[in-house]
């Protein structure tokens, strides 16, 4: 499972790094989303606002989006879903590698994200900093959640619109969390909570996908 | 026979209790020494939350699971799943419609940001997209697998929803007719009409699968049906 995992995850990677759809498209995107919600906020109280950590959520939520659609898109040309369904490949394996693919595209674009908010949104760069385990956690939960409504959606109609309808209702207890957790980092508040709730969805995803990637697979 | 007069009978039955309920919590029950006539809400709001996220969404979860297993794999699970799912977001709306005409006057607004609110919102949004996805999938065995995936996902939100009130600090009232200590709150005829609304719309739920349960039959019979008509209407095109 683990070696199909790191597989998939590598063949995805290679992809992402020749296309350079996640350089020159995603992360702009995520750039200019910030920019935005800074300017929704008004100049005058973008720059000492506590929407800082909402705000880089959302934007993340949005970012995340376009490269789930990415992420199934890259096996959507035809004949490639069926050929990778007679390798024989391990479901869970693929699913782990698929997610693990998907978290570090996330944990990059994170990263960017989070200096435009220390740079633009003003988030104190230490509180940044202290939150950053419990970002690479949320952000991996969002990977695994992803990565199932990503393979719920593939090759139905209308994909690109219906990912959102249905993986935003479940990413919002994460975002949540996320967002708490950001704040609490950021006020020196109590964090274990927040922790408790990210680390139980990212369990439940993983074992749900784990049991269940292959059904999706199947069909 | 017993079948024959349960189908029957189930309809008329509901409609009686339903009418009951309506008559005990309107008539027979006093107001409330603090809230007034608000309070008879309680005989609705409570009792379509049941319905909606444990009953509907329960059953909906369950039948998915029965649908994902091999050896119970059958259409009917499918369709009981979807019918389930349907009749649970008829619910969910009217439990959010039934909470928000007693927020308004107690808490002083239509919504309010409490987690147990957002949470059943959230429920809700989640059954409109398992809908929009089996209407995404024409193959049936496709939209069947997929539908169950989503439906044992998103019943993930279930005890989020339960808990909510533990879990965070919020305006939504906790345990209302017991407490911890199992100790009854509600007594007399107020209980008696708490328990008959919890029977009537548990009836009313089980009348309402049913009768979407034979719509999908129907509707799965007259699209084949037309599919038939169609391809034999080709044959004799092609035979001039």
């Amino acid at each position: 499972m683990i070696r199909t995992a790191l597989l998939v995850a590598g063949k995805d990677l290679r992809i992402e790094l020749r296309s350079r759809v996640l350089l020159w498209q995603v992360v702009p995107f995520g750039v200019m989303a910030l920019l935005l919600s800074g300017l929704a906020l008004g100049p005058a109280n973008a720059g000492h606002s506590s929407a800082g950590p909402g705000l880089f959520y959302l934007v993340v939520l949005l970012v995340a989006l376009l490269m789930i659609n990415r992420s199934q898109a890259v096996e959507s040309t035809p004949g490639t879903r069926s050929s990778v369904a007679t390798l024989g490949l391990d479901p869970a394996g693929v699913f782990l590698g698929k997610a693990l693919a998907l978290a570090t595209e996330l944990w990059l674009t994170g990263l960017v994200l989070l200096a435009g908010a220390v740079l633009f949104l003003h988030t104190a760069l230490h509180g940044a900093l202290v939150a950053l385990p419990s970002i690479v956690v949320t952000l991996a939960a969002l990977a695994a959640a992803g990565t199932l409504y990503g393979a719920l959606t593939a090759g139905g109609g209308g994909a690109a619109t219906l990912l959102p309808v249905l993986a935003l209702p479940a990413f919002a207890p994460l975002l949540i969390a996320g967002e708490r957790s950001f704040s609490a980092a950021l006020g020196g508040g109590a964090l274990w909570e927040w922790w408790v709730i990210i680390a139980v969805a990212l369990a439940a995803y993983l074992a749900i996908g784990i049991l269940l990637y292959g059904v999706l697979e199947e069909s | 026979m017993i079948k024959l007069l349960s189908q029957r009978l189930l309809g008329p039955v509901t409609l009686l209790a339903l009418a009951a309920t309506l008559w005990m919590g309107l008539v027979v029950t006093p107001p409330d020494k603090v809230q007034g006539d608000l309070a008879r809400l309680v005989y609705v709001h409570p009792a379509l939350a049941w319905v909606a996220l444990y009953l509907s969404f329960g059953t909906a979860t369950i039948a998915s699971g029965l649908y994902l297993w091999k050896r119970t794999r059958s259409m009917v699970m499918d369709r009981v799943a979807h019918s389930a799912m349907e009749v649970s977001l008829v619910f969910i709306v009217l439990t959010l419609i039934t909470g928000s005409i007693w927020g308004r006057p107690t808490w002083g607004v239509w919504w309010a940001w409490d987690a147990r609110l957002t949470s059943t919102a959230i429920l809700g949004v989640l059954a409109l997209g398992y809908l929009a996805l089996r209407r995404a999938n024409d193959d049936p065995t496709l939209r069947a697998r997929r539908s169950a995936v989503l439906a044992i996902l998103a019943a993930i939100n279930v005890p989020i929803i339960h808990f909510s009130v533990q879990w965070w600090k919020t305006l939504h009232q906790g345990a209302t007719v017991f407490t911890a200590s199992r100790t009854l709150l509600i007594h007399g005829s107020m209980a008696w009409t708490l328990l008959l609304s919890f029977v009537a719309f548990t009836m009313l739920f089980f009348w309402l699968l049913r009768a979407r349960y034979r719509l999908e039959v129907q509707r799965e019979r007259t699209s084949g049906q037309s599919l038939r008509d169609a391809l034999e209407e080709r044959r004799r095109e092609g035979a001039f």
